[in-house]
């Protein structure tokens, strides 16, 4: 047995990989490659498949049919303990029986690699828990037990390390902490991470790319900020953040823009933002790019505007402040305004119109179905 | 996990008022009296009883009170075939059950996990004996093993056995039965055990490079101990003393008595009570002193 090791990362291709467990499928046909030493976050709900398709890179569970390619190679008839991958397990998964150190060292002497405490002793160095190396993993914090699992798998250097929601069980004081360690280590190491994740924050901050995967299949995948600002599908504009979706017939089309007639409101979004421009589509825009006014603005060809409508509700979240707008026959609207000063001040029930830029819109592929947000 | 629970206790004693604490003596009273009454007062009569001597009257079967260390003495002397061979068996049906018991209590507690009928069934089979007299059991493995018996005669048609082979008597029937009384002693704390183990160290240990065998080396079977170790300790030390299996009336002859048979002789047949008694007390001490060394050994202290 020989396991093939790089010097730093490798690229990862999964080729239309399918995972069916009796009774329903888990994972559908999923294509993805994960280029070398980026950070990739595997993004969404619980159930969606995204631990599934971690397990089968790792080698827990079979796929039904497709491939697994590490560095170009097949590695779907390899064993667990023959993949040149390492796991971060979501409940850490540290051995009780062992110090913290032997923790850390046993990969390294499965594989008899030479001065494994040294290593060791090195990784755990590395996250900062060099002087808990002789206590029992029971003896350690949620958070440092996390740094040990990392520690754990970083220290045998993979190919590609898996990350499966490791985070999830820190408290978020302490889960922004080790965001930012395991992106500053991830870009220290240089390996290539599969991150998987529920928390689109976490994923949004991390990583290099995301993709975002719902009932199986990849929704979307590209950088967050690309993500974030062009959605194409109605899951991913309610997954990754907050939208706005408006839905209707197609009722003017020209070579720059696309507009709808949403029920008696013409509402406008760039044809290069959209990736539909016949029949009946939906267009969205995210809360904080829409404003309120006091005053009816005038409606031009480089805004959209609703109104009137009553503020219903408003939150405060320290940065910005969030209002809900209910404007009668059309439905609920959310603006997010920074609380800079440069907004109106505006009451509870208050009458207001919502305004935003055309270049803001988003034409989506779909249409939603009110069950994006479960 | 034994210092998160004593931690516990000591803290709640702390806390306690004084009433908690007479209260606590009271629950604990009639524990207490049964030990004195049912273990510590047989316990000193034994020892009283080792060291007398016979009568001077000199009647069979009755002595007078004394201090006569030389009981000991004769009774490792003469008895020290029958002392060898209790240790002895006690440890091969250990070990027999061992082997036959861990892939059992691992295939009950691990593989069929996620099958509750057959984790049931299995479980039950395992128990089973249990509603069934011991005495009876082994009773009917003598009639299995008796010289006319298909298993006898099978061996013999086939030639594995010669014409005036047997089986009962033999050192092979007593370990045989002594392995089979014992199975669910053995069993039952290793299932408790893994039924307990978390099966995501196995993937993880898998995810770092170690193949299965090396798994069950590193992983498994250390976190199991606890359970091999109460296992081993429920088997061997009611083998040692065990006095059924080896008698002649079940599935032992004369060549296979135990330090019980011995005592049991003694006792009610020879009338030789110091003797028996001596006997006794030499058992239990080579028991605690095997048992305590063996725990030691076993360093599960943080284990438990």
């Amino acid at each position: 047995m020989s396991i093939d090791f790089g010097a730093g990362g490798k690229d990862l291709e999964l080729v239309g990989l399918r995972k069916e467990f009796p009774g329903f499928v888990a994972v559908e046909n999923l294509d993805l490659k994960v280029p070398a030493g980026q950070f990739f976050a595997l993004l969404g709900p619980s159930g969606c498949g995204k631990t599934t398709t971690l397990r089968m890179i790792a080698g827990l569970e079979n796929p039904t049919s497709g491939k697994i390619l590490i560095g170009g190679k097949d590695v779907i008839d390899l064993k667990p303990h023959e993949r040149p991958v390492n796991t971060v397990f979501q409940n850490y998964a540290l051995f009780p029986h062992m110090s913290v150190i032997e923790n850390v060292a046993f990969g390294l002497r499965q594989r008899k690699v030479d001065d494994p405490m040294v290593k060791a002793q090195a990784a755990l160095d590395m996250v900062e828990l060099g002087h808990m190396a002789e206590r029992r993993p029971a003896q350690l914090s949620g958070g440092q037990q996390q740094r040990v699992a990392l520690a754990r798998a970083l220290v045998n250097r993979p190919a590609l390390l898996l990350l499966d929601e490791p985070l999830g069980a820190l408290d978020l004081k302490l889960r922004r902490q080790m965001q930012i360690e395991l992106k500053y280590i991830q870009m220290e190491v240089g390996l290539t991470f599969l991150h998987v994740t529920h928390d689109q924050e976490e994923a949004m901050d991390m990583a290099d790319i995301v993709a975002v995967m719902n009932k199986g299949q990849i929704e979307q995948m590209g950088a967050p900020e690309k993500l974030y600002d062009r959605p194409k599908t109605a899951f991913v504009a309610k997954f990754l953040g907050q939208s706005n979706i408006f839905v209707g017939e197609v009722s003017e089309t020209n070579s720059e823009a696309v507009s709808i007639n949403f029920k008696g409101n013409k509402i406008t979004a760039p044809v290069a933002r959209s990736e539909k421009t016949t029949g009946k589509i939906a267009i969205g825009v995210r809360p904080e790019k829409t404003q309120f006014h006091a005053t009816k603005p005038e409606a031009t060809s480089t805004n959209n505007v609703l109104g009137p409508g009553e503020i219903t509700d408003i939150r405060f979240t320290g940065v910005s402040n969030q209002y809900l707008i209910d404007i009668p026959e059309i439905g609920e609207i959310i603006v997010f305004a920074q609380n800079v000063g440069k907004s109106p001040v505006v009451e509870l029930g208050a009458q207001v119109w919502v305004s935003w830029q055309v270049e803001h819109s988003f034409g989506l592929a779909d249409l939603p179905t009110g069950k994006e947000d479960a | 996990m034994a210092f998160v629970a004593l931690g516990g206790s000591t803290a709640a004693k702390k806390q306690a008022p004084k009433k908690a604490g007479r209260v606590a003596l009271l629950l604990l009273l009639p524990g207490i009296a049964y030990l004195g009454l049912f273990f510590l007062t047989p316990l000193f009569s034994l020892i009283l009883t080792s060291l007398k001597t016979p009568s001077a009257s000199g009647d069979i079967g009755r002595y007078d009170y004394a201090v006569e260390f030389g009981n000991y003495l004769f009774a490792v002397e003469q008895y020290m075939p029958q002392i060898l061979r209790s240790f002895m068996f006690a440890l091969i049906a250990t070990v027999v059950a061992l082997a036959i018991s861990y892939p059992l209590a691992y295939f009950i507690a691990v593989k069929a996990r996620n099958k509750p009928l057959l984790k049931g069934l299995l479980l039950t089979l395992v128990i089973a004996p249990f509603f069934i007299s011991m005495l009876l059991r082994t009773f009917a493995w003598k009639q299995i093993f008796s010289n006319d018996s298909w298993i006898v005669n099978t061996l013999k048609s086939f030639g594995i056995f010669g014409t005036d082979s047997y089986i009962i008597g033999t050192d092979f029937a007593v370990i045989f039965g002594l392995v089979y009384n014992f199975i669910p002693f053995m069993t039952l704390p290793i299932f408790s055990n893994l039924d307990r183990l978390d099966l995501r160290l196995l993937e993880a240990s898998g995810d770092l490079y170690a193949n299965p065998i090396t798994t069950f080396r590193k992983i498994t079977f250390p976190l199991s101990l606890p359970g091999v170790i109460s296992g081993t300790l429920l088997t061997f030390i009611p083998i040692s003393g065990d006095y059924v299996v080896a008698s002649r009336d079940f599935l032992g002859g004369p060549d296979t008595a135990m330090i019980g048979n011995v005592v049991e002789a003694n006792f009610l047949r020879i009338q030789d009570y110091p003797t028996a008694s001596a006997l006794s007390v030499l058992l239990m001490a080579a028991i605690v002193i095997l048992v305590s060394a063996y725990v030691r050994r076993s360093g599960t202290d943080d284990l438990l």
